[in-house]
């Protein structure tokens, strides 16, 4: 009976008591409520997070690797009169196609398939903050991952042409380089949109790669197969309008109308509905 | 501070929390106590903003947890010591945590070091921790931004008992420097040593609450003997009331209201040796508890 009653009953009766009437000090008493978080700060966090695993640093660093060696097969394999800039950009460009999304997809899944979302939004309750981090941080990552494969390209290039004694030849304009890096933002964000929507890494893996993958053979082949496929395609199939981009940016203003309505519909919609869902699911 | 208000979570049909209602005191632990699939995690995932309450309201320092600006540095939560990215190191789940808080790191050596997690051990990947070792993580976690209110479900799952020793005397500390803690468990044991104050809960209710002295307060004796037979009717033809504590198992005794003298006197009078003679404290919680577990266990079975 005693070891039920003392001493850490009577103890902490003690300073419970001493607690409310304000005569015990207490070391949290007079705190003040801490300072917002800032959202630069979320951007550290998660930019951190990209990079602070094992799986995450090798899905960063074979975007170089893929960039190198798509690179060096171009020197050994073209044929001469095609080492030129446009071969480089579109074999260092493919891997990174394929790549950003994959880490737009996993910087959303995982806070839900490793569970250490419950650690995360418990320290970020705004959970609308922290997707937007993540967001602006896969862009980032996107923008960045063009910029390293361009800079592989370039030294591509100058090596290959160098190999052949010919001079570089430089067939991407300005103008062509921005509208990859359109296309690959787009990617991302179909990335972003299926691991909001979904939330699982496999689903949204698999969804991203019957998107990408499977869906375009599909359609192209109902394309010709029906007229009335083939008339509508430019403003119903996403994948159709944005493949587009890479060869070269559209200066028609049809195109870029195409390209809104697909986008809005496959893209900003399932996204603004999976955002919502993502603030209300139960994480556990 | 902790206050949950009429807090009802609904799943179909099923109620998983149900009206719950109780606060938990700075300068206090606080035990939540429950059978398995009582309803306590979900109280807790509520309270920490995880889970959206159906109705009814939960608030941290006077706050919606939502409403906290940068809620790490005023609660402490750990809810599942296995939720963690598995190819985190240690350290970096506590970098991780700090960097969002805003810590400085050297919180995260003082941390490692407080729940003894060694340089090697925190070098290691989470997948490769014991469930102690993640608990102990969790609670470095926890406890990182000194908050004042620490909320831990089931904290004692997976320690060796020199760690739960060694938990137990960390949160008493905590309530002692005027913290609040509010801890679940589905052992008596375990709240019953640790905890001031206790809340029951079973099938999403709160079916007791009070402070560990009002709710393991009992008047009456219990007593063992050899004859519990023969020990019951003479208490009975003494006028007093006898109630056997398991009625399947004579080994347990009965609970009476005569005294502890008088519980002796009977038993000499009648000739009858006796094993254990004893306040019945704590008893009517236990059966009370064990009443809910079998019947949680019972529908699990169902």
């Amino acid at each position: 009976m005693s070891t039920l009653t003392t001493p850490a009953g009577t103890g902490s009766a003690t300073t419970g008591a001493g607690t409310e009437q304000g005569g015990f000090v207490s070391a949290y008493a007079d705190r003040t409520a801490p300072a917002p978080i800032p959202f630069a700060r979320l951007l550290k966090v998660e930019a951190r997070k990209m990079f602070d695993t094992r799986s995450g640093t090798w899905l960063m660093a074979s975007v170089g690797i893929l960039a190198v060696l798509a690179s060096v097969a171009v020197v050994l394999w073209a044929p001469d009169d095609q080492v030129t800039y446009g071969s480089f950009a579109a074999a260092v460009g493919f891997p990174m196609a394929v790549l950003l999304p994959v880490i737009a997809v996993l910087s959303v899944t995982s806070e839900w398939s490793q569970r250490n979302g419950l650690t995360t939004f418990t320290l970020v309750p705004h959970r609308g903050r922290v997707v937007a981090a993540k967001a602006v941080v896969a862009l980032g990552v996107a923008v960045g991952g063009m910029l390293v494969a361009a800079g592989v390209g370039v030294l591509g290039n100058l090596l290959g042409s160098a190999l052949n004694g010919t001079d570089a030849i430089w067939d991407v304009s300005m103008a062509d380089f921005t509208a990859i890096v359109l296309a690959n933002v787009l990617g991302v964000f179909l990335g972003f949109m299926l691991g909001a929507v979904l939330r699982s890494s496999p689903a949204a893996l698999v969804g991203y790669l019957v998107i990408s993958f499977v869906l375009v053979p599909l359609t192209m082949t109902l394309a010709a197969a029906q007229e009335w496929f083939a008339d509508i395609q430019p403003w119903v199939d996403w994948n159709f309008v944005q493949s587009q981009l890479f060869e070269g940016l559209p200066t028609d203003g049809e195109y870029w109308a195409q390209l809104g309505v697909t986008t809005a519909t496959w893209l900003l919609l399932p996204l603004a509905w999976g955002l919502w869902r993502l603030g209300r699911a139960e994480v556990k | 501070m902790i206050e949950i208000h009429e807090l009802t979570k609904r799943y179909g049909d099923h109620l998983a929390v149900d009206h719950v209602t109780f606060s938990a005191r700075p300068g206090r632990v606080t035990g939540f106590l429950g059978p398995n699939g009582a309803g306590k995690s979900t109280s807790l995932r509520i309270l920490a903003g995880l889970t959206p309450a159906t109705s009814g309201s939960a608030s941290v320092l006077g706050r919606r947890y939502a409403d906290l600006p940068n809620p790490g540095l005023e609660i402490g939560v750990l809810l599942d010591a296995s939720a963690q990215h598995a190819g985190r190191t240690g350290r970096e789940v506590l970098r991780v945590a700090a960097e969002t808080m805003g810590l400085p790191r050297t919180r995260v050596a003082e941390m490692l070091d407080l729940v003894s997690l060694t340089d090697d051990e925190a070098g290691r990947r989470v997948r490769d921790y014991s469930l102690g070792m993640r608990q102990r993580l969790g609670l470095a976690t926890a406890l990182l931004g000194d908050p004042a209110v620490l909320v831990l479900d089931e904290p004692a799952n997976g320690l060796d008992p020199a760690g739960i020793r060694w938990m137990r005397d960390l949160l008493r500390d905590h309530a002692r420097r005027g913290g609040t803690v509010l801890l679940s468990s589905h052992l008596l044991h375990e709240i019953e040593v640790i905890a001031d104050d206790i809340v029951v809960i079973g099938h999403g209710r709160v079916v007791a609450q009070g402070t560990k002295e009002e709710l393991l307060h009992d008047d009456r004796t219990l007593v063992r003997a050899p004859e519990v037979g023969a020990l019951a009717a003479a208490l009975t033809a003494a006028g007093w009331s006898v109630e056997r504590v398991d009625p399947a198992d004579p080994a347990t005794g009965l609970r009476t209201d005569a005294s502890l003298a008088t519980t002796g006197q009977v038993a000499l009078a009648a000739g009858l040796a006796l094993l254990e003679l004893r306040a019945a404290d704590g008893a009517g919680l236990e059966e009370m508890f064990l009443q809910l577990t079998a019947d949680t266990q019972r529908e699990t079975a169902a």
